[in-house]
């Protein structure tokens, strides 16, 4: 199904579709009943009714500024907390690679919903039911090591741990301590031979960096390894050819994922020669909206091929995130099956081409 | 054939393109002439663990064999068309010529005399291997031991490659990794930015003369890529100046070649003789457009400073910028503009520090940089400076440059810090033996013989079998 077209019936259909779950999670956070403090706030004082006007993507996106992220850095989690919630304890997670005050999303159950969905996505040949996995990657207070976790769980599985600090990678690379980095990423990969050694485990989930340091340690199909996902920094398509080709030797499964705390997880399509090596990933639509929009005039979108500034719009029931500027570009591709709607590709680093980004190995 | 040739990287003699290329282009018409595929360090790091088999294609042969195959790649590399690329494109010797001086901004004429330099190391490889062996009989580096000089002698390889990180100045440094192939060590070379012409072609002349393609690893790559060419062979050289090399200072597996900081000496003896001498300094000073470690970079005599600063400025001074055909061109074009800027700053800013003074000014038409054709060149620059302590006494740049300076000859060893040639104009024995045992001069010419000239019988910059080779005392069973 690699190279399948989408139909435009589909197209529309996944539109329609769209525009009706915007209205209803509209609706939901700028209505006293169920809402939370900082959009009813928002709403009082922004002098028109959110829940009346938007009727679709559309609207949102010529109606809603884009989302600041110093409220998810400044502002205490209890005001992100929906009526509807309220008295059911959340779980406080954060995002990536910064140093200072991290931004902090609330939730309940997204992440569950994400990873089961994702779990349909991804084959039993190379993630086979009721066995081990292992990731070796960002866990403490981070969304995705409770979302990995329950992958594995949805499948059968169990999975092993190995932390990184993806905060402390990236200051010491800014101090230019490559030795210290460097001896850091032994410390992780180190972890992950002795329990690949000792342990069964048939899938991984890490970083590419750490992919590639672990494959250097050790032959990662005679470890048992199957199936590999991975995502967190920048993939080129010559990076991605060499992860393919040489370290999974074209036999081990690779599943490219792009994801944040604030979005969830978005599933790449399959990868391969005829696409040159490019990923492009697909948001978990209509629950996350990812367009590449023009970086001078962010209401326009690229044309498809285009380099463009990522920009995200979170739609569930727990959290609601308009038009939120990533830093991140990435190529905007057209839809592809099973996805019936834009696609992002080549993500890399707002500003790549430009400036010299601190990725580290996270 | 696609039009553009594709250079790709070599991994183990076999092609690999990569979705990764960067374009070369002219130095002074941009024009693309080129792709070249670059890989990840992750690709070289993979490699490397497979070497062995590399090695073990040079082991086949014995090293007689192996001077014969250099000797033929010579004739290759200077006489034949050769491959260029993936792409069915072929280079003739003319087209090696036009295309290395349309990137690096060398004249035809000093390309040529690039070609004849690794022309003759490849053809006087025995001659070039005794000096660096001393005389070892060569049949006990096939065997790993043996007899000569009436003792047992063994030598086994310290590395399992030669990594070299290359610049894109000068063609011709590519002659100090040659002896490595009959060495039976494999290279794994990572080229300078604009000039992948030379080391590829070099490659392509040993594998059409018989060598064995799995000797050659090719890697244009990144930062990364390059510290795993030099952190990974065992053993490995590295160009460039302080700030790239420092790092690498105490690390006896790497070699640095660095700048020469070269110079020529005059005795007190000679120093009233000076005038018998001016040819050799400007040859010194300017051939090769200034670019070679061994050009002088100072001059330091005793007396008549001034007037020799003056006569040097009168000689260099006037030259010009020609077009690259020209047989009497004597400039470099600098591929990277942004050099030129920067070394035509640098020495105004430390010209503004007392002390010194531009002795080309006066004889120079218009000022040190200029553009010509579409190129960027620094024309010469002779400094007079008051004392070794200038900040432009002793340095080196990419182009025709030295300082002149006088100090008294009882201080002079005290004075010029390491030094890769020293030309000492003396006849004065006491003067010779104090040269003769200073650590700070890699080569020595006493007499009047130009820094520029080198000999294939002796290393003046790190001796290569010592490199590559280690001694073991051996016993045997009889």
């Amino acid at each position: 199904m690699s190279n399948e077209s989408v139909s435009n019936e589909a197209i529309e259909q996944a539109s329609l579709q769209l525009d009706a779950h915007v209205q209803e999670i509209i609706k939901w956070h700028f209505s006293p009943d169920t809402g939370c403090s900082f959009w009813l706030d928002w709403a009082s004082k922004a002098g028109w009714n959110p829940a009346e006007e938007i009727k679709g993507l559309d609207d949102l996106i010529s109606k809603f500024p884009h989302f600041q992220d110093e409220w998810l850095r400044d502002l205490q989690p209890e005001v992100w907390v929906p009526k509807a919630f309220q008295g059911q304890p959340f779980n406080v997670f954060e995002t990536g690679g910064t140093t200072g005050m991290p931004k902090q999303r609330i939730g309940w159950s997204d992440y569950k919903v994400d990873y089961s969905e994702f779990s349909e996505k991804i084959s039993d040949e190379h993630f086979p039911r009721n066995h081990y996995w292992l990731m070796m990657g960002p866990t403490g207070p981070r969304r995705l090591r409770l979302a990995i976790e329950h992958l594995a769980n949805v499948r059968g599985c169990s999975c092993y741990f190995i932390d990184l600090d993806p905060r402390f990678v990236k200051k010491v690379i800014a101090d230019k301590q490559f030795d210290v980095a460097r001896s850091y990423m032994d410390h992780v990969v180190d972890q992950a031979v002795t329990i690949l050694k000792h342990r069964q485990v048939s899938a991984v989930f890490t970083t590419p960096k750490l992919l590639e340091a672990l494959s250097e340690k050790l032959d990662l199909w005679d470890a048992g390894i199957r199936g590999v996902f991975c995502g967190g920094t920048t993939m080129d398509p010559q990076y991605t050819r060499f992860l393919v080709e040489e370290v999974l030797e074209n036999r081990i499964g690779f599943y490219p994922t792009y994801g944040n705390t604030l979005m969830g997880l978005a599933a790449s399509v399959p990868i391969g020669p005829e696409d040159n090596y490019s990923i492009s990933y697909y948001a978990p639509q209509p629950r996350a909206v990812l367009r590449v929009v023009d970086p001078k005039e962010t209401s326009q979108v690229m044309d498809y091929g285009q380099w463009g500034r990522v920009e995200l719009t979170t739609l569930t029931k727990e959290f609601f995130m308009p038009r939120f500027l990533e830093r991140d570009e990435a190529i905007r591709k057209q839809p592809r099956a099973p996805y019936p709607w834009d696609g992002v590709a080549e993500v890399r680093p707002f500003g790549a081409m430009e400036k010299k980004i601190v990725e580290g190995v996270y | 054939m696609s039009q553009l040739p594709h250079i790709p990287c070599l991994r183990k003699g076999q092609p690999y393109q990569s979705l990764d290329q960067i374009e070369i282009q002219g130095y002074s018409d941009q024009q693309t002439l080129a792709t070249v595929s670059t890989v990840n360090a992750g690709i070289i790091r993979r490699d490397l663990k497979r070497i062995d088999d590399a090695k073990a294609a040079l082991r086949a042969f014995t090293v007689e064999q192996l001077i014969q195959i250099s000797a033929k790649a010579g004739e290759a590399f200077l006489n034949e068309t050769l491959p260029l690329g993936d792409k069915g494109h072929q280079q003739s010797p003319e087209d090696y010529i036009k295309t290395l001086s349309s990137t690096s901004g060398l004249p035809h004429v000093m390309v040529r005399r690039n070609m004849q330099k690794i022309h003759h190391a490849l053809t006087h490889m025995k001659t070039v291997l005794t000096g660096l062996t001393r005389g070892l009989d060569l049949s006990i580096i096939d065997r790993g031991y043996g007899e000569q000089f009436g003792t047992r002698i063994s030598y086994f390889p310290t590395a399992k490659a030669l990594g070299l990180v290359m610049p894109s100045n000068s063609p011709a440094v590519n002659s100090l990794w040659l002896p490595a192939i009959p060495l039976k060590t494999p290279v794994i070379i990572k080229p300078g930015r604009e000039e992948p012409w030379t080391p590829y072609r070099l490659i392509q002349a040993f594998i059409k003369a018989g060598c064995p393609a799995e000797a050659f690893g090719f890697y244009p790559t990144d930062h990364e890529g390059a510290g795993v060419i030099l952190q990974s062979c065992g053993r490995a050289l590295i160009f460039g100046d302080k700030n790239t090399t420092a790092q690498y200072a105490n690390n006896p597996g790497i070699q640095i070649h660095g700048p020469g900081f070269s110079k020529i000496l005059i005795g007190e003896d000679q120093i009233d003789n000076w005038q018998d001498h001016l040819d050799l300094m400007v040859a010194s000073i300017a051939e090769n457009g200034g670019r070679s470690c061994i050009n002088a970079s100072a001059i330091i005599v005793p007396r008549h400073g001034q007037a020799i600063a003056d006569a040097l400025g009168q000689r260099l001074g006037p030259i010009e910028p020609t077009c690259p055909e020209d047989e009497g061109a004597r400039l470099s074009g600098f591929a990277n503009p942004k050099m030129a800027e920067y070394i035509d700053g640098a020495i105004d800013q430390d010209l503004g520090e007392p002390g010194a003074e531009d002795m080309t000014a006066k004889y120079r038409t218009g000022s040190r940089k200029v553009t010509f054709e579409g190129g960027t060149y620094l024309k010469p620059s002779i400094i007079y400076c008051d004392s070794m302590n200038h900040p432009l006494a002793n340095r080196e740049f990419l182009c025709p440059y030295a300082s002149v300076v006088e100090v008294p000859q009882s201080k002079m060893l005290d004075a010029i810090g390491p030094s890769l040639v020293v030309t000492a104009i003396t006849k004065d024995p006491a003067f010779t033996e104090e040269l003769l045992e200073s650590d700070l001069i890699e080569r020595l010419n006493l007499g009047a013989i130009p820094t520029m000239k080198i000999s294939w019988d002796q290393p003046h910059e790190g001796n290569m079998f010592e490199f590559l080779y280690k001694r073991r005392s051996i016993e045997r069973e009889a």
